[in-house]
């Protein structure tokens, strides 16, 4: 088996990359596949909570490439599904302690074995953003539709292109339709037009997030939820399903149908 | 604002978008406005050495096609004054 290697990035911080990067891989395990996920973010880790599996930390990432323990020792597997993996990030070391060469052959090890490993980058254009892309096969940004997170986003899709990674696809994050409906927010394309990259998630700003953020349950687990049918959605298009973009189609009110007629 | 929104200009996001269009461009091409200008005149000054042109009709831009950048220029000559 040769898996694929898919980083999860943004430029600016804060637009939901870890959340991202945790419901695709819980949806890609929903749909029966091998998942390994890396946490890139030496120093500040959070995958873990997210997931819900901070508490069955033994070793990390750190650990793993001072050969203080073998890569199965590090990959914690998740409760509720038994194809779905983390590595963690260490907490006390910094990012200059894993390199690009180690996140290559440590990819290169688990690829032969599972079927996605997703990287969560951290924030920034430093050195574990060059650790976070340089084993990956597919690179996904993610934004939010909003004036400092789509600059960050291209300065980000421009750094891609120059080091032969690309071309990105792009995810946008916390769609808010009623702002979208009364024009106070950017439209997916609005987004697409400005970064012009293809689009592969569209997921809906939903207080749900937060909820299963508290349990440490994530999201996708919800298909019912706004937010969790579009993390399912985004898991088959990276399985190379063509679902249309309808995730914040939303019913309008009689008033939105007014407007939208005089608009 | 009325009871339904009229026209687009009020709307927050056509700001956004061309705030973005214009903050994008200069750093995709890490030019700023200063040196635009300047590369600007130096154009004109040496197109001026060979044809007789209006610089306040010259548009000289940079516009984005997908992810590419384009520098574009509209430089009308002026009429030729038989003599």
């Amino acid at each position: 088996m040769t898996g694929k290697t898919i980083t999860i990035t943004s430029g600016k911080g804060g637009v939901g990359k870890t959340t991202v990067t945790v419901n695709l891989a819980v949806g890609l395990g929903l749909r029966g596949k091998k998942v390994v996920c890396i946490d890139g973010d030496i120093g500040l880790r959070n995958m873990d909570v997210i997931l819900g599996l901070e508490n069955r930390i033994v070793y990390d990432i750190v650990d793993v490439v001072e050969g203080r323990c073998r890569l199965k020792q590090a990959m914690i597997r998740d409760k509720r599904l038994p194809d779905l993996f983390l590595v963690p990030a260490s907490q006390t070391r910094d990012k200059n302690s894993v390199t690009p060469e180690d996140m290559i052959r440590l990819c290169d090890e688990i690829k032969t074995e599972y079927d996605y490993i997703l990287i969560d980058s951290p924030a920034g254009i430093e050195q574990g953003f060059k650790n976070a892309i340089a084993p990956a096969d597919q690179i996904i940004v993610v934004t939010n539709p909003e004036v400092s997170a789509v600059r960050d986003a291209d300065r980000i899709i421009g750094l891609i292109e120059a080091e032969e990674k690309g071309p990105a696809s792009l995810i946008i994050n916390r769609m808010n339709s009623a702002m979208v409906n009364r024009g106070d927010m950017l439209t997916q394309d609005d987004v697409n037009e400005l970064l012009a990259i293809d689009l592969i998630g569209l997921i809906p700003e939903d207080e749900n997030v937060i909820v299963s953020t508290n349990k440490g349950t994530p999201i996708a687990f919800e298909g019912k939820t706004k937010a969790g049918r579009a993390f399912q959605n985004l898991a088959a298009r990276v399985e190379g399903e063509a679902i249309p973009f309808n995730e914040i189609e939303e019913k309008m009110n009689f008033l939105d149908k007014v407007r939208k007629l005089f608009g | 604002m009325g009871f339904w929104n009229r026209g687009n200009q009020s709307k927050s996001s056509n700001t956004a978008k061309e705030r973005l269009k214009f903050v994008l461009v200069h750093d995709r091409t890490d030019l700023s406005l200063e040196k635009l200008d300047q590369m600007k005149n130096e154009i004109l000054g040496v197109i001026s050495r060979y044809i007789e042109i209006d610089p306040d009709l010259v548009v000289i831009d940079i516009q984005h096609d997908g992810r590419e950048q384009k520098l574009i220029a509209d430089i009308p000559i002026k009429n030729p004054r038989r003599k």
